[in-house]
């Protein structure tokens, strides 16, 4: 175990603390680096999707998990983004502008949908957030002398610097590793700024924060503001990914996707919002390979345990039915959100953390170091 | 003239759809401070329960009914037992997340049992119409007004008169010190989803006849029974009826006069600007943060 001493405030808010964080990221870094070159074109394309996935994921962490500002409308942010890259295009403006604008644009939007928020809180924030997402999508469907409606829109190849960029391309991957690895390093030095501590200060007690002489209102609109605009810039990127955007991508059902990332990495850490991304991306193709393999499998193993020929077909067969039986996407869905809010709270970063601890402890590790205190709700209602 | 009266009744009878599904939303917030995102679900799948009994099994229509409500107050109950109970507590976001959670849950499961197609209740609501003078109103829709109003008096009395209302409103304004009250609390939360549940099963029943049941019908009308609850403020039994009949009032209004397009979002636009000036919505109690 490694002991940490820290004799000024600089090793407090350090980005690396120690020479292992260095050689751990920057071996994840290389691999990152060479993965298009070594892996297929479909799992290159869902590390894409991962990237957009995290880069939205560590928005919302900064909104919903630093600033405690629940959020059920991303999605319309990502909206906004990608229409205003679809928009911009068709007057040739060029790549590094349009991608400038899109988060700019969501931003200060992002900004004017804080300042209503400022005075909800909890489940009336979520309900306006959602009535937020409603009233863009329906926008997006109806103002169509600049979103062409429900036809959707046509997202050209990115050029830059005279290059095209293709959609499938490694250097699509890069420009996407790109954005995420500055947007998670821009979010580390946010969050050990002054700003980024009057957003933890509002999220663990707005009382206080506001004794203190934090500026609540004004911190709430700022991280309004810088989520909803790397919303933005993630949404250009995903518009040129899908190369086709239409008002019902931008659905209740994204938003509910983006909370499920960070529910499911954690939310108190960047960490979580990649681990969440990588399992929101990865669980199609996950459910897909077992649909397909799955069947033969149990059959095979059911002839192993000494079934018949026959009677191992059938159970093939059965197994094959149960997993492309309509909506099990949905129900498996369901069932994960509902065990990582019982039995995981702190989501995968929090189970990595638990294990990590477990082997710099051993054999002294108590279960009990992560139980929950018991917890009993208290109104804040006058009467 | 009649245009706009015959509109403003449908929408008072669609409004009351939503105020019946709000009822079950306020309920729960009432005694828990849980807000059930799963609460449409929990409607679509009485409707279903009913469905299976009345239309599939052949029973008398109001066995049927309320062998339905039976069963999803059972059902409320496990639910509650096996999500809700072991967060109870925890920061209302966790509790939203699992209720969505055991909404996908439930529509995907009752689309694999059920099949994705439109089922209708036969009722004896179906047919029939009440004609006052020009004004024409379907039996069924009438029939939804009366529950209404009869299931939001005698929860309103519930929760206002009895033992065991106090009790409710007590665990979910300090559940230790109702502990100490000597109130199971436990069990209390756990009528309560009950009851929530079977209130949901009436709206289901009630909407047969005029939405149809499908899985996704929860998800639909769970979306708009959810600004009726904020709008009327959270934890407002008459709030929630009264904000129901706005949003459907407004819907209603909306899609007859203003252009397409707007009648979807009207309700949420007319649900900011009151947010806007009435942060806990329109009989909402004033919510200070003690130090």
């Amino acid at each position: 175990m490694r002991f940490l001493f820290k004799t000024d405030y600089d090793d407090d808010i350090r980005l690396f603390p120690h020479s292992g964080y260095v050689i751990s990221y920057g071996t994840l870094f290389a691999l990152l680096v060479i993965a298009p070159f070594v892996l297929s074109s479909y799992l290159v394309s869902q590390l894409v999707f991962v990237c957009i996935y995290a880069t939205v994921g560590v928005a919302l962490l900064i909104l919903t998990g630093f600033t405690g500002q629940a959020s059920l409308g991303h999605a319309a942010f990502l909206a906004i983004g990608a229409y205003t890259t679809a928009y911009l295009q068709q007057f040739n403006v060029p790549f590094p502008i349009y991608f400038l604008a899109a988060g700019l644009l969501t931003g200060v939007i992002g900004a004017i949908v804080g300042f209503p928020a400022l005075r909800l809180q909890g489940i009336y924030l979520v309900i306006a957030t959602i009535s937020f997402a409603f009233i863009v999508e329906e926008i997006l469907a109806r103002w169509e002398s600049v979103t062409h409606g429900n036809e959707g829109m046509r997202i050209k190849t990115i050029q830059l610097f005279g290059t095209q960029v293709s959609r499938d391309s490694p250097a699509f991957y890069f420009l996407c590793l790109a954005v995420l690895v500055l947007t998670i390093v821009g979010a580390l030095n946010l969050l050990r700024s002054p700003t980024g501590r009057a957003f933890v200060a509002i999220r663990d007690s707005e009382t206080a924060a506001r004794s203190l002489g934090i500026n609540v209102a004004l911190y709430k609109v700022k991280s309004f503001a810088i989520s909803a605009a790397i919303t933005g810039f993630a949404g250009c990127l995903f518009a040129h990914k899908l190369s086709f955007i239409s008002p019902e991508m931008f659905t209740l059902q994204l938003s509910i996707e983006f909370i499920i990332v960070i529910l499911i990495g954690g939310t108190f850490s960047l960490h979580g919002a990649v681990l969440g991304a990588i399992f929101v991306v990865m669980i199609d193709p996950f459910l897909t390979y077992l649909k397909d393999d799955m069947p033969g499998a149990i059959g095979h193993f059911a002839a192993l345990l000494g079934a018949g020929a026959t009677r191992a077909t059938q159970i093939q067969d059965s197994v094959a039915a149960f997993a492309s039986a309509n909506g099990l996407k949905g129900a498996i869905y369901g069932i994960i959100i509902i065990l990582f809010v019982l039995f995981e709270p702190l989501g995968l970063y929090g189970r990595w953390l638990k294990i990590k601890l477990f082997f710099q402890l051993f054999p002294l590790y108590k279960r009990a170091t992560f139980k929950h205190q018991k917890i009993y709700v208290k109104s804040e209602r006058l009467r | 003239m009649l245009d706009f009266v015959q509109q403003l009744v449908s929408g008072i009878a669609l409004g009351c759809v939503y105020g019946l599904i709000a009822l079950g939303f306020v309920l729960v917030y009432k005694a828990t401070e849980v807000v059930n995102f799963a609460q449409g679900d929990l409607m679509m799948l009485g409707g279903f329960f009913a469905f299976t009994f009345i239309g599939i099994l052949g029973l008398n229509y109001w066995i049927g009914f309320a062998g339905a409500v039976a069963a999803m107050a059972a059902f409320g109950m496990l639910a509650e037992r096996v999500v809700v109970r072991p967060i109870l507590g925890y920061p209302q976001f966790s509790i939203i997340m699992a209720t969505i959670g055991l909404g996908y849950f439930l529509r995907s499961v009752s689309g694999m049992i059920w099949g994705t197609d439109d089922f209708k209740i036969e009722t004896p609501f179906s047919q029939g119409v009440v004609r006052i003078g020009a004004l024409v109103l379907a039996y069924d829709k009438l029939s939804v007004i009366a529950a209404t109003i009869i299931l939001c008096t005698l929860l309103y009395l519930f929760f206002n008169k009895t033992t065991l209302g106090t009790a409710m409103r007590a665990s979910s304004e300090n559940m230790l010190a109702a502990y100490y009250m000597g109130i199971p609390v436990k069990r209390v939360v756990s009528i309560v989803w009950a009851i929530s549940a079977a209130v949901a099963t009436c709206a289901g029943v009630l909407l047969a006849p005029i939405t149809f049941i499908h899985s996704n019908v929860g998800l639909v009308l769970g979306l708009k029974a959810f600004p009726a609850a904020v709008l009327g403020g959270f934890g407002s039994i008459p709030g929630a009826v009264v904000g129901g009949v706005l949003i459907g009032v407004i819907e209603s209004m909306a899609g007859f006069y203003l252009p397409e397009g707007w009648k979807d979002v009207a309700p949420y636009i007319v649900l900011l600007l009151v947010l806007l000036i009435k942060p806990e919505g329109l009989f909402g109690l004033p919510m200070r943060k003690k130090v």
